[in-house]
């Protein structure tokens, strides 16, 4: 015996079954023929516009093309208020950065599981791996051995330094200071850097291969070289960000709604130091909506209520008229 | 002499024990769900005239492209198209191919929506559709983080925060090339087909649903629940 419950028809959810008539239709032939199409026009596509490729930047073309920019990132880096450094999980444990929604921090709660340490990884360690040079042995050993506040002090020092630093005859000159051996430190990671060696002792910091450069790119886009080339190719946050490629392509147009928030109010002003969060947040709605839109009442009416369907349906309404 | 032929005739126990097996009851499942002229079929209703229903075929057109220069351009691995011209034009073709997906998937979509194409028990069509639409989007951006060019640095950098801030960022490094290569070339892609495939059995399955009735705002009808069409009792 079959249990049947009476229910209200309703236009919206239910359906009477066709009753009308059916013509032949040759849905075999129809996808092959899409599929020539599309190949045809992928290909006229590819042969008229190709794919953007632009080189990615290195530490070592960044360093090359800026070393002043380096060194003011390496000494940010190596004490600890390089955007990197300041970040908060999962890189590193730093009170009262991450993002919240009311209350709540999703990336507090999960905690660091990408451990971060720029002084060690981006600057100490890769010296390290220096072994010919006796002044930066002996640089190192004295800033090893020194207290963090004496530290500390050399690093402030260099800061300040650094910010009037000039390059003359390819060579990074740094005004003169009390910035015991970090002067070294940063002029031998510089050219560590402009060799090309700092790319290769970030990527293979525990093994021969490497697939893993969240480093080297959590680095490059420290300094304000590579941020500077993104918002020369129109490429930044205030520019509809991520979903941007360079040169004249469509890029991720599908993520339009996603950058659309981070140009608007709140979340550019009173919402703006938990935007990402907010937005992040704001989308997984939107796309749980999305998924259950034939049970949202409202929305799942806007079919019928625009009207639409004539125009989808003309010839079948025109038939019964 | 003993021979490998079988005898083909078979007893009455014997075919009760055969209709009793899970391979015959799964057999018999899936013809009951989906016989073969429903889910190859060469007649359609008549009121499938619109241009609108040929974007849902171009989507897997475009979707059949991507894989197979996917393909291609896994055969000599992420770094041949930056040298190679052959590689750069395969590239090219995987990215329109892309492009073109989105435009036709999001088409498709909007027709959908605006046929109201979950009508008559057909909802689970509908979210299968969506969620495939929510990871091709993982799926696309997977791969322009793993173009190893300026480009992925750029998305991947800028991309960190957001899905950091939802604590996600600590499993999924967006950063990390390798993790992102393996999501791009396997485990999204194994979603997408299967997801894709998951649909259309669904559309074979439930049909294409009808145009709405004229009057349709008269609600005085009851439907008996259960039933596959929603049938006006």
């Amino acid at each position: 015996m079959t249990k049947t419950k009476e229910r209200r028809f309703n236009p919206d959810r239910d359906v009477n079954p066709w009753k009308g008539g059916y013509r032949p239709y040759d849905i075999a032939k129809e996808i092959v023929i899409c599929f020539v199409v599309m190949l045809v026009l992928v290909v006229g596509l590819a042969i008229v516009f190709g794919s953007p490729d632009d080189k990615a930047v290195t530490i070592q073309t960044w360093s090359n093309a800026n070393q002043v920019d380096f060194a003011q990132t390496a000494i940010t880096e190596l004490d600890g208020t390089s955007a990197t450094a300041q970040y908060g999980p999962p890189y590193n444990n730093v009170a009262d950065v991450s993002q919240k929604i009311g209350p709540f921090s999703p990336e507090a709660l999960v905690g660091v599981h990408i451990p971060v340490n720029t002084a060690q990884d981006f600057v100490i360690g890769p010296l390290e791996t220096v072994t010919n040079s006796p002044v930066l042995t002996m640089a190192l050993n004295q800033f090893n051995a020194a207290s963090p506040s004496q530290q500390a002090n050399w690093e402030s020092a260099y800061a300040t330094a650094v910010q009037k630093a000039k390059v003359f005859h390819n060579v990074l000159v740094v005004p003169l200071a009390r910035y015991g051996p970090v002067g070294i430190m940063i002029r031998q990671l510089t050219d560590m850097a402009r060799s090309g060696a700092l790319d290769t002792s970030m990527i293979n910091q525990d093994h021969f291969y490497g697939t893993d450069y969240t480093k080297s790119l959590l680095y490059v886009a420290d300094g304000t070289y590579f941020s500077d080339q993104g918002t020369a190719l129109h490429l930044s946050g205030g520019q509809w960000g991520m979903m941007n490629e360079t040169g004249n392509f469509p890029g991720q147009a599908w993520l339009w709604l996603y950058s659309f928030w981070y140009q608007i109010p709140p979340f550019t002003t009173a919402w703006e130091p938990n935007a990402d969060i907010l937005v992040s947040v704001l989308m997984m709605i939107l796309s749980v909506l999305l998924i259950l839109v034939p049970f949202v009442p409202g929305v799942r009416s806007i079919p019928r209520w625009s009207r639409v369907y004539r125009l989808i349906w003309r010839d079948h309404y025109k038939g019964r008229e | 002499m003993t021979t490998l032929e079988h005898d083909t005739s078979s007893s009455p126990e014997e075919d009760a024990e055969v209709s009793k097996q899970w391979t015959t009851r799964i057999r018999r499942r899936l013809v009951e769900m989906l016989p073969p002229e429903r889910l190859i079929p060469d007649r359609q209703p008549s009121f499938l005239s619109s241009w609108i229903y040929i974007f849902g075929a171009l989507t897997i057109g475009a979707l059949a492209i991507i894989i197979l220069t996917g393909m291609v351009l896994s055969l000599e691995g992420p770094g041949w198209w930056h040298t190679s011209s052959l590689g750069l034009f395969v590239n090219s073709m995987h990215l329109w191919s892309v492009e073109l997906f989105f435009f036709c998937m999001v088409i498709h979509l909007w027709g959908k929506f605006f046929m109201a194409a979950w009508r008559g028990n057909r909802q689970l069509t509908w979210i299968t559709g969506a969620v495939t639409f929510l990871v091709s989007v993982g799926a696309a951006f997977t791969g322009y983080v793993s173009q190893t060019n300026f480009d992925s640095q750029w998305i991947a950098t800028q991309a960190k925060d957001g899905i950091n801030s939802t604590g996600v960022g600590a499993f999924f490094n967006v950063l990390n090339f390798g993790q992102m290569l393996m999501w791009h070339i396997v485990l999204l892609p194994v979603g997408v087909l299967f997801l894709t495939g998951l649909h259309i059995l669904m559309v074979r399955r439930r049909g294409i649903v009808p145009p709405f009735e004229d009057g349709v705002n008269d609600k005085s009808e009851t439907v008996a629940s259960g039933t596959q069409e929603g049938t006006p009792s």
